[in-house]
């Protein structure tokens, strides 16, 4: 019955999908017929002459082909080339790609076991909960990309830095979590495992870091997608030729003459976005399914 | 008496931390004349902010405004969609996973090209790109807090024949209410992030973001040190602002619950 | 009509029936996976009555409490409230609740969670105050007028809940368990106090729990039930003196009757294991 339902509901959540694809063309191109630039084919098809001309009604300088191309325009971007007699840009894009995925799994990783041991000592101890926490929290609120350039030009480590800076986002909901999830366990688990006369050590690996996996997974997901804006951000600064950010910065730079690949890199951008999160989901799903009560995610 | 005692506790080791902190910085760097231009002494770093005090007033206000505006709208439209998503089961089983996936595409990315629709000079370029930010999570929370209800309580008011309105005023939106301060907090340190970054794209020279990356361009280190503060007590002000706004609207809450409310 | 004269037959005297439940039946699902929460329900409950249902998990005694208030609906027969069909007794506001969790909003005052019902209905602000002051005193909780639920002990929380279903004096109060989180002590003083209550009120009560004692000590009658499907097997009398107090904790009679309602309980037990121990038999042949 369950499942059933669940089916039900990831084929309404991908007709959704489609949807809101169908709906973002409708829009655009909406936008272009009304407000766009004037049109006109001039040609013949099967000998028939054709010529048909569009001078939309309004003007508007967000729907002009500079400022928004043709949907389909940012599509054929991946395919042409980048650079005359150079390879496709979908290529290109795909590398920086696997660049900036370098990063922030990096940053992930070392973000990521931050936050845990993090969390494992402040749960230890009230005191450093109390004196660390507000830090912990307030370091969230300083706009980290504010540090970015001194960061980069600091540590002089290129793609590693970058990874740094992605580390500060991804850790921050980790200890969160941890904080919460090595709690989370109920009080008379702890009580037995007194009774036991276990170690903290025991107490940890029996009852804490068990308790926690939903927690952690939870606070992964948003960890992820912060790694992956801490990546493309951190290299905004770093002045390395390589990554989506450098990529964003180049086709912003030669905006005027193809609007359409800088349109291509952000689509790059969301898809890398998109799969690095699916990707710790697809792996929560397979260590934790059946095992763990489904947990509310902490924070969208 | 008790109260005092336990609010210090409360605030009191964290300021040790601080203090001890800028202390051992500074008397570390004069003992061992460190001669960092990287790390500047925190007494270098107040003569500078000083010194550049002007220019970084207007980048303060230039770019809070930024932060501000982009938030209000943000956490608006935010509200409003997240109000009208959760009165339709359907509407909510799927849009709420669509948010969800919405908020790890890099919004970041899209600030080139809203400076290519709005223009150098504009702020609406920081403003769009703040209100796309803090959109998401506002609104799936929104309507997590709005569905995620006790059912006795549902029950409860079915007894009293009370009409939807009703149930949505005096139930199903104070529950909310927590959710929605803790996504309120998320997107104020989005807020902050936005506008700064936002600016690395293009905007005026004394804007936080230009400033900060001209600065450490020109190795004038304490001066960019200056401006990021500038910028972490930006939003740490929002911040404290948000949860000050927090303990006023919810008075009912206990303090180990809203501590919890990250 | 028809419907009418066999719950007036199973109700125990000739007053005004406040409830009259006629050949009910609920089930859960469809199909194959249906499952018969109750079976045949007939019943009558006359003004100024204080009935239990009791039964074991499963006999549908909480859902049976829910078609009265017209949260479900049945899947088949008839539910009436005050002579009208329950939906309309609900839309009339003619019962109140009081779950087994007190359901308080954390956001409002103690007073102003009693005031509820009545914010609901639209009375006014002086009317308001002026009632839950007076049910406060009913309750005795006094002086927490100001307070949040959670500064409150669950037996004080529990006294709040039932305050608030009073609020709107309704001619029916339904209780589903609302002492079954209290520990012992706790309830049996509940339960001397939901007593004062009924007296001095006067409110027909229709009261689910899984208590022998408690069922015995506030009921005027005792309707047994069994479990799959749900059935009621036998409805006791109890014909204790009223007022009840802790004495009559120690009435002979009040053990006669406890005796007799864990009979009739375990007589279901023992129907139903005879039962299974026949189909195992008849599996077997």
């Amino acid at each position: 019955m369950g499942s059933a339902s669940a089916a039900l509901r990831r084929r309404r959540v991908a007709l959704a999908w489609i949807l809101l694809a169908v709906a973002l063309v409708v829009v655009w191109e909406g936008a272009k017929w009304l407000f766009g630039d004037p049109w006109r084919i001039h040609g013949s098809l099967l000998g028939l002459p054709i010529d048909i001309e569009h001078i939309p009604p309004f003007h508007s300088r967000i729907a002009s082909d500079l400022s928004l191309p043709h949907v389909w325009l940012v599509f054929t971007a991946f395919v042409d080339p980048a650079q005359r007699q150079g390879s496709p840009l979908g290529l290109i894009l795909a590398g920086q790609a696997l660049f900036t995925l370098r990063e922030a799994l990096t940053g992930f990783a070392l973000g990521g076991s931050l936050g845990l041991l993090l969390g494992i000592g402040l749960v230890h101890s009230r005191l450093a909960e109390r004196a660390f926490v507000p830090y912990v929290v307030a370091s969230q609120t300083v706009p980290i990309l504010a540090i970015s350039p001194l960061i980069v030009v600091a540590t002089k480590a290129g793609w590693l830095s970058v990874a740094i800076i992605s580390a500060y986002l991804t850790f921050f909901p980790v200890t969160i979590a941890a904080l919460r999830g090595l709690r989370a366990a109920d009080a008379r688990a702890f009580e037995l495992m007194r009774s036991y006369g276990a170690s903290a050590w025991a107490v940890l690996w029996k009852v804490r870091l068990p308790s926690s996996v939903p927690y952690l997974f939870a606070s992964l997901r948003v960890a992820a997608a912060a790694a992956v804006i801490g990546a493309i951000i951190g290299e905004l600064p770093a002045g390395i030729p390589d990554g989506l950010g450098a990529s964003l910065l180049n086709y912003n730079q030669y905006y005027t003459s193809g609007p359409e690949r800088l349109w291509a890199t952000i689509v790059m951008c969301s898809i890398v976005g998109l799969g690095f999160v699916g990707l710790v989901r697809l792996s929560e799903w397979l260590l934790t399914r059946n095992r763990y009560r489904p947990v509310e995610a902490l924070a969208a | 008496m008790s109260t005092l005692r336990r609010r210090s506790a409360a605030w009191l080791p964290p300021l040790v931390v601080f203090v001890a902190v800028i202390v051992l910085w500074e008397v570390s760097f004069l003992a061992l004349e460190v001669k960092s231009f990287l790390i500047p002494r925190p007494t270098v770093i107040f003569t500078a902010l000083g010194a550049e005090w002007p220019t970084l007033a207007r980048g303060i206000v230039y770019t809070g405004t930024e932060a501000i505006v982009g938030l209000a709208f943000g956490v608006a439209l935010g509200t409003i969609a997240g109000l009208a998503t959760a009165r339709w089961a359907t509407a909510r089983q799927t849009l709420v996973p669509l948010g969800t996936a919405m908020s790890t595409i890099p919004i970041i990315a899209f600030a080139p090209i809203t400076i290519n629709w709005f223009g150098f000079e504009s702020q609406l370029p920081r403003i769009t790109i703040v209100a796309l930010m803090t959109f998401f999570p506002v609104m799936v929370n929104t309507v997590r807090g709005l569905t995620n209800v006790d059912p006795a309580a549902i029950e409860l008011m079915a007894s009293y024949a009370a009409p939807d309105g009703t149930v949505l005023r005096k139930v199903r939106i104070p529950n909310a209410l927590p959710y929605w301060f803790t996504a309120l907090r998320i997107a104020v340190t989005l807020s902050v992030i936005g506008a700064v970054v936002g600016e690395f794209f293009g905007g005026p020279l004394y804007s936080l973001g230009i400033y900060v990356t001209n600065q450490t361009g020109s190795f004038k280190y304490p001066n960019a040190w200056a401006a990021i503060i500038m910028a972490c007590l930006l939003g740490i002000g929002l911040y404290l602002l948000a949860a000050l706004a927090e303990r006023i609207v919810m008075p009912w809450q206990r303090r180990a619950d809203s501590a919890a409310g990250e | 009509m028809t419907a009418g004269a066999g719950a007036a037959a199973a109700a125990g005297g000739g007053a005004a029936l406040v409830v009259s439940i006629a050949g009910v039946t609920k089930r859960f699902g469809e199909g194959d996976v249906a499952v018969s929460a109750l079976e045949g329900i007939d019943l009558g409950i006359s003004s100024g009555e204080f009935v239990s249902l009791i039964g074991p998990s499963g006999c549908g005694k909480s859902t049976l409490l829910r078609l009265i208030g017209d949260l479900t609906s049945p899947t088949n027969g008839k539910v009436l409230v005050n002579g009208k069909p329950a939906r309309r007794a609900r839309l009339d506001r003619d019962y109140g609740m009081v779950f087994q969790a007190p359901v308080l909003m954390d956001w409002r005052t103690v007073a102003r969670n009693i005031e509820l019902p009545l914010e609901v209905m639209g009375h006014s602000r002086a009317a308001r105050t002026a009632r839950s002051a007076d049910l406060l005193k009913l309750v005795e909780l006094e002086g927490f007028a100001t307070r949040h639920p959670w500064q409150l002990s669950g037996g004080m929380q529990q006294r709040v809940a039932i305050a608030r279903a009073l609020a709107f004096d309704p001619a029916l109060l339904l209780m589903d368990e609302p002492f079954g989180a209290l520990d012992e002590m706790t309830r049996e003083r509940m339960n001397l106090e939901l007593m004062n209550i009924w007296t001095r009120t006067k409110t027909t009560v229709v009261f689910v729990t899984h208590s022998i004692p408690e069922a015995v000590f506030l009921s005027t009658r005792v309707v047994v039930m069994s479990a799959r499907p749900g059935r009621i097997t036998r409805i006791v009398d109890v014909d204790l003196p009223q007022p009840r107090t802790a004495d009559t904790r120690e009435d002979e009679r009040y053990f006669e009757l406890v005796t007799t309602v864990r009979e009739a309980l375990r007589g279901n037990e023992d129907r139903s294991a005879s039962a299974a121990a026949r189909v195992r038999a008849e599996g077997l042949a």
